[in-house]
């Protein structure tokens, strides 16, 4: 029987320590378990969320994206200062446009020009970094006529009682999860992140497979960027700062592996809402805010050494 | 000479769902070759993990040299004299020789520094007991499969091993390789080596060992002398049925051509190669590995790319197709390797049959599941593949097994040429004639057929017309009565010769 409890605690650990966790939170503190605050964490992984789904895409082929954090950054930037030009639909079209670009680029270089996507990714993040700055030339952007723009829906709206961008983030979710459950494309990337070779003997175009993955990555980031930008009513150079592997730890957390052909969304889903609740309970708990910061690095760790452990332990059982 | 080195006594091993070996005993003596068959999934390479450390039986007990002993892992087995000869080499590429012989295990003085000279006049010393030719600072990644066996087996020299395993040890051999190969055995048995053989190919197991054990769904069927046994007694005790007819041959009933290739070539890999298939025909391609056969296909299929020639595809050239063009022209490749290239193994049977034809399992990009699941019940029951449902991940099937959703997934799509690339290779005696027998069926249908092998009988059992590949190079071509197994081997070697007097 020692067997079994092993194997369970494989499976089921992370969620057994998270149930834990929940419940010594609950106990210790009067607010944490309150619809008020639940809906307060999901507001906040919305932003981290929605990133992670177009993310899910990129980590199920089998790769990286790390450029997501300065991207967002950027993208928060462009469309704050766009809405004090043109108006916030322009500056929203111009958002989105822009984190397609950045995806489209990322997956030229990747899926054809066959470059390593760690490299690639975190260029990426340094370029776009600077990007912000030439952009920006320093200085923070603030939205001008935040009281009366009808922008603020998308961070701070409610619909029924519940934030509009866990609306957005749901949805996504829902549609991302659709896409890659039961259309040719989700099968396809399955299909080069299970094996790429043999995907390719089998009349799949790997080089377009993997270059809308990260296409979904920028456009995924846009939204995100839009959701802050209305929240924040502003952009500093770093808002986006770590970003990337905050997202990265809720996508391996949820248990998609980082070698690619296993994962889902859902698994995405829970995996950024754990993080989430992980960090709201530690600020409850009286922890500094960037505790979250080491709280991170254990989550990313322990994820991926069940995720690799699951297949080492065949060769050694 | 008779002595026992090691002695496995009830060895049991459970993976989740499976018993891969129930109560198995065993026994290797001193100076023989004792040969381990069986059919895929038999349980052969479990019990050759557990004697080499790589798995933990979960009961029975293993006797080395009289003594009750408990095997922790490869390095240990090796420091103890039981050396495991991987199917797939086990070797940095990176790496010398002498460095690879003493993996894991270098001599180093005791501030962790490599001896350096002491290795290499270890390594130098091992691999000329073996005459193998080359020296132990050659870099092992420059070597020939051959001789990158031949630095695994100077281990056994190295570790003075008292048992050798080795696992489908001839698989990507030429036969000059295997003659050299099988000396070594012999010489490694003189010398009173306990060697374990484990291979798919009879006519090895018959020519080479000593004793042979058949195993069944992780048991042992029995142990016979070699020399006291057949064919027919072995293939029974493994299957537990005779198979009567090894090779089906359709009927000659040919129609039009489906493809022509025009002095297709490629630099440094194949040059000048024409041939032509038809409906109805079953056209084999013999060569040994690296003639340039499975280059050849790979190019007319579109997963490598060309410098030169041209392409027909039913009386029409074409440009070089991409797979996805080829696919859907009426092409089907069955790749050589199944693992690396024909399957994605975390996927089950269901999505991998859909694979290469989303289009026709999809209504506007939507996949139709069932759809997907009736053609993975069609094609479960017709080729009689054991799995336990649509998702259950092929990683976890046998090799024959595994090979039939190949097939399936090419089949079902009613393709007009069937390219299989060694089709047969390292599966089992009975999925290896429902194999032969497709072959026949489908060119009955008149669909146009290229079988690649390297097994002579297979090729030429199964084929109408058969040309034989050398260096890159069509260099003969037979039909009807001269197919045979000596016209092949002159073409075959007369050619390499003539490359050698160049």
């Amino acid at each position: 029987m020692n067997f079994d409890l092993n194997a369970m605690l494989r499976r089921h650990g992370l969620v057994l320590a998270f149930l834990v966790f929940l419940v010594g939170v609950a106990l210790n503190t009067d607010a944490f378990l309150t619809p008020g605050n639940i809906l307060d964490v999901l507001r906040q992984v919305s932003i981290t969320g929605m990133m992670a789904l177009g993310v899910t895409f990129v980590v199920l082929t089998g790769r990286l994206d790390l450029s997501v954090g300065s991207m967002l950054t950027l993208l928060t930037v462009i469309v704050v200062d766009q809405h004090n030009i043109s108006g916030p639909f322009p500056a929203i079209v111009m958002t989105l446009i822009a984190g397609l670009a950045i995806g489209a680029f990322n997956g030229l270089l990747i899926g054809f020009v066959r470059l390593n996507a760690l490299i690639v990714t975190l260029a990426m993040l340094s370029f776009l970094q600077g990007l912000v700055l030439f952009y920006s030339g320093g200085s923070n952007v603030n939205v001008q006529n935040a009281q009366s723009t009808w922008f603020a829906v998308f961070g701070r709206g409610n619909f029924l009682g519940i934030p509009v961008p866990v609306i957005l983030f749901l949805l996504g979710a829902v549609v991302a999860g659709l896409v890659l459950q039961f259309t040719t494309f989700g099968r396809r990337v399955y299909g080069v992140g299970g094996n790429e070779t043999a995907s390719i003997f089998s009349g799949i175009d790997a080089r377009w497979t993997v270059f809308w993955t990260y296409v979904i990555s920028g456009f995924t980031t846009a939204i995100a960027a839009v959701i802050m930008g209305s929240r924040v009513m502003g952009a500093q150079n770093t808002i986006g700062q770590g970003y990337e592997l905050t997202v990265l730890a809720g996508v391996i957390l949820g248990g998609t592996s980082m070698l690619g052909g296993s994962g889902s969304i859902w698994r995405t889903v829970i995996g950024i809402s754990m993080l989430g609740f992980i960090q709201n309970g530690l600020l409850l708990l009286g922890f500094p805010y960037y505790v979250q910061w080491l709280v991170t690095w254990a989550v990313i760790i322990i994820a991926v050494w069940i995720d690799l452990g699951a297949k080492r332990g065949r060769i050694f059982a | 000479m008779s002595d026992m080195v090691l002695e496995v006594r009830g060895i049991t091993k459970t993976f989740p769902g499976v018993k891969a070996l129930d109560n198995v005993s065993f026994d290797i003596r001193a100076g023989e070759v004792h040969a381990l068959v069986g059919e895929n999934g038999a349980g052969k390479s479990t019990l050759m993990k557990v004697l080499a450390g790589l798995h933990r039986a979960d009961g029975g007990e293993i006797i080395y040299q009289g003594q009750p002993t408990e095997v922790s892992g490869p390095l240990d087995a090796r420091k103890k004299g039981i050396l495991l000869i991987h199917q797939e080499l086990s070797l940095a590429p990176e790496l010398s020789a002498a460095e690879n012989i003493y993996l894991g295990a270098w001599p180093t003085n005791r501030f962790g520094v490599l001896k350096k000279r002491e290795l290499r006049r270890n390594a130098k010393s091992a691999l000329e007991a073996l005459n193998c030719g080359f020296g132990p600072d050659v870099r092992v990644g420059t070597l020939s499969v051959a001789m990158q066996q031949m630095v695994e087996i100077a281990r056994a020299e190295a570790f003075s091993a008292n048992v050798v395993i080795f696992d489908e040890p001839t698989a990507s051999l030429t036969d000059n390789e295997k003659t050299q190969l099988f000396h070594t055995i012999r010489g490694l048995k003189e010398r009173g080596v306990g060697i374990v053989y484990i291979s798919h190919k009879m006519d090895e197991i018959f020519d080479i060992t000593d004793r042979i054990t058949v195993l069944r769904d992780g048991q042992v069927q029995g142990t016979v002398e070699t020399a006291e046994s057949d064919l027919n007694q072995i293939t029974r005790m493994m299957i537990g049925r005779t198979l009567d007819a090894y090779f089906v041959k359709a009927e000659a009933n040919f129609g039009e051509e489906v493809l022509r290739v025009d002095g297709l070539g490629k630099q440094g890999l194949f040059k000048d190669v024409s041939f032509t298939v038809r409906e109805g025909e079953v056209l084999g391609l013999y060569g040994l590995v690296g003639a340039g056969r499975s280059e050849v296909v790979e190019t007319v299929f579109g997963v490598r790319k060309a410098d030169s020639g041209r392409l027909f595809w039913k009386g029409g050239e074409i440009k070089l197709p991409s797979p996805r063009e080829s696919i859907d022209m009426g092409m089907a490749l069955v790749p050589e390797s199944r693992k690396e290239q024909g399957l994605v193994l975390m996927m089950g049977g269901r999505e991998n049959t859909s694979l290469p034809h989303l289009s026709l399992f999809s209504d506007v990009s939507v996949m139709n599941r069932t759809k997907e699941l009736a053609v993975f019940e069609k094609y479960r029951s017709a080729l009689s593949i054991k799995t336990t449902g649509p998702d259950q991940a092929l990683s976890q099937l046998s090799g024959g097994n595994q090979q039939k959703f190949v097939l399936a997934k090419w089949l079902c799509a009613d393709p007009k040429l069937i390219i299989l690339d060694e089709p047969t290779r390292g599966i089992d005696v009975g999925s290896k004639s429902a194999i032969h027998e497709l072959i026949a069926d489908l060119a009955h249908q008149g669909l146009a057929v290229i079988v690649i092998s390297s097994e002579m009988p297979e090729v030429l059992g199964v084929s109408h017309r058969v040309l034989a590949m050398s260096e890159g190079a069509v260099v003969a071509e037979f039909e009807g009565d001269a197919m045979t197994e000596e016209n092949l081997i002159d073409a075959v070697s007369h050619h390499r010769k003539g490359i050698a007097a160049e």
